[in-house]
């Protein structure tokens, strides 16, 4: 019996591992052309011959005026500002919906999550003049502001992994004469730490990735995010330098990627505890 | 609030104790005030940015609006000229088209590689972060530019095509698999669902398994009596939220083939995005927003309809620990 589960394990380690060489070639493939010249690029061999270290340097002082420092540094100051909002403002409304009990309370949920199949096109026009009304155009509050009501999906989130916490320790705190804020704030809020930290991740990927809020938001270079300036950096010369362009790509991803191996174990556990059942 | 239910407690005959007190658990929950502070943020910003757009939006659906004039109202003149636009109907057909062939694909390499994972081997953790990462990364402009430059006429997948003897070809600038190189790159990030669908797979009890192979059930058999329904939750929550994000797909179809060639990757979102911000038609893109609002309406009804005949809900499982 045990012979055969082995078997069955080494074949599945041989198809998982060719699998993931498969999914992880244009990775591979992304990290060997970011160091080649152009005409390399086009050449069918993984790595290159020479090693243009250069692409990096150069392509990171590719445009003009800004080098990528800025540009990281925007993007950097806009997503921490919108990740903490979220994970705060999330945390605080899923305790409510979790844990308190007050009138229309199933009417604003069913809404929540309603809100969660609404196509931002919607909203996006309407949410466009207002916000030009308020002559927040190419500020950052346009894509800041928004993210202080939490987001549908990651109060929903923090609201079925509460609901797995179990209640008496409430109870026990309510006996002793703590209030809501600090029932929250000392013994709910800890214990979620690892659906909060879900939400940290993906608040933070999803708006280091965000293009298009951005894109309609902003209009002068100062103030780019790292995705539009990419963009730029297509559209800025005739002949793409590819080599530059693939390198400072990858940089690019870089910050979601270590943000998420430093957060791995608790990200894990805050989706399988939290199940997302629906 | 509390103050009233606490001494009411107190004073409660002993034969009674038992209910009172479960009573006032219940009542100590409830907190009007305290409820809204807690979730005032939320509602809120639902308020304001959410359901007053979604009103004024309707409105102006109904006029002609270029943001630099105040709107003028024009009846059912955007629905009339969208019911003649060609460009509309093609960027519905490219958007169906795309939605029914990435959603199932992403779906099913989830499952299946969720399916070969769900077991006690070593290096689980490894594959499973590796499988991850296009998800990780797969929404960003950067691998829009990579996925622009593999595909390309120079590109890594020509070279391949050409070692195995297959001409090559403009994949991207060549209408009829333009759209395809998109729907590799949506299937690529399979990652985040698989995740998802591992963690369903965890809760399956192992004695339904055990009590099928007593039974002399094939693996076949036990995979489609068993971890077929005890997913079918989750495969409709992965199911709705993949369409809906995929009717909404933009910065792959702006980025990679900018709507070409001859508009065969116009998704609808990018059609909406030039109308409204290309050509300042404001009107006429907040009648295109509610179209898109509409079908995924249906297209999420119809899901909740046809799930009565295929999801299976485990009673016991209401209240899950």
């Amino acid at each position: 019996m045990t012979g055969v589960l082995k078997k069955q394990n080494w074949l599945v380690h041989i198809l998982m591992i060719v699998f993931c060489f498969v999914m992880f070639y244009p990775v591979l493939w992304w990290i060997g052309a970011s160091f080649k010249s152009t005409a390399e690029i086009s050449l069918p061999s993984l790595f290159p011959k020479v090693w243009l270290w250069q692409n990096y340097t150069e392509g990171w002082n590719a445009l003009p005026k800004y080098t990528f420092t800025r540009f990281f540094m925007n993007s950097l100051k806009l997503n921490v500002a919108t990740t903490v909002l979220h994970v705060i403002s999330a945390s605080l409304v899923a305790f409510g919906f979790a844990r308190l009990t007050f009138p229309l309370k199933g009417l604003w949920f069913s809404i929540l999550m309603m809100t969660l199949m609404l196509p931002g096109q919607v909203t996006l026009i309407p949410q466009y003049t207002m916000f030009h009304s308020f002559d927040w155009i190419n500020t950052y509050l346009p894509l800041i502001v928004p993210s202080a009501m939490g987001g549908a999906f990651f109060i929903f989130l923090i609201v079925q992994f509460i609901r797995g916490i179990p209640r008496e320790l409430d109870e026990s705190a309510k006996i002793d004469g703590c209030t809501w804020f600090g029932i929250y704030l000392r013994i709910v809020m800890p214990l979620t730490l690892p659906a909060l930290i879900t939400v940290m991740i993906f608040s933070f990927i999803w708006g280091w990735d965000d293009y298009f809020g951005p894109l309609i938001y902003l209009n002068t270079v100062d103030k780019y995010t790292v995705p539009l300036a990419l963009r730029m950096f297509i559209d800025s010369q005739s002949a793409v330098p590819w080599g530059q362009l693939l390198a400072v790509s990858l940089l690019s991803v870089l910050p979601p990627v270590v943000i998420f191996f430093l957060a791995q174990k608790h990200f894990v556990e805050g989706i399988a505890t939290s199940g997302l059942k629906g | 609030m509390n103050a009233q239910t606490i001494p009411a407690a107190d004073k409660a005959p002993p034969g009674k104790n038992m209910k009172t007190v479960a009573k006032t658990w219940k009542g100590r929950w409830n907190a009007p005030l305290a409820g809204y502070l807690f979730i005032a943020p939320w509602l809120l910003g639902f308020l304001i940015l959410q359901l007053w757009p979604i009103i004024q939006s309707f409105y102006l659906s109904f006029t002609e609006f270029s943001l630099l004039e105040p709107a003028r109202w024009i009846g059912l003149k955007n629905y009339q000229d969208i019911s003649q636009d060609r460009l509309f109907f093609n960027s519905l057909k490219v958007t169906f088209l795309y939605v029914i062939t990435s959603v199932p694909l992403k779906l099913l390499a989830a499952l299946l590689v969720a399916m070969l994972l769900n077991r006690n081997i070593r290096g689980i953790s490894f594959y499973r972060t590796i499988i991850y990462l296009p998800s990780l990364i797969g929404g960003s402009l950067a691998v829009a530019v990579l996925w622009r430059n593999i595909f390309g006429l120079n590109g890594f997948i020509n070279q391949l095509a050409i070692m195995v003897g297959i001409a090559p070809k403009n994949w991207i600038g060549t209408p009829s698999t333009a759209l395809g190189t998109l729907v590799l790159l949506t299937a690529w990030q399979f990652g985040s669902s698989m995740i998802i669908f591992l963690a369903g797979l965890k809760q399956v009890p192992g004695e339904l398994y055990e009590a099928a192979s007593v039974d002399g059930a094939t693996p076949f058999r036990k995979f489609v009596r068993i971890t077929l329904p005890m997913l079918s939750p989750v495969i409709l929550f992965n199911l709705i939220m993949g369409i809906i994000n995929a009717f909404q797909m933009f910065t792959s179809a702006f980025v990679v083939t900018n709507g070409g060639p001859v508009n065969s990757t116009e998704m609808f979102a990018l059609f909406l995005y030039n109308k409204a911000f290309g050509s300042l038609q404001m009107g006429y893109a907040s009648a295109l927003a509610w179209i898109l609002l509409v079908i995924i309406g249906i297209a999420t009804a119809i899901n909740f309809i046809a799930s009565k005949y295929w999801v299976f809900y485990e009673t016991e499982t209401e209240g899950r620990k």
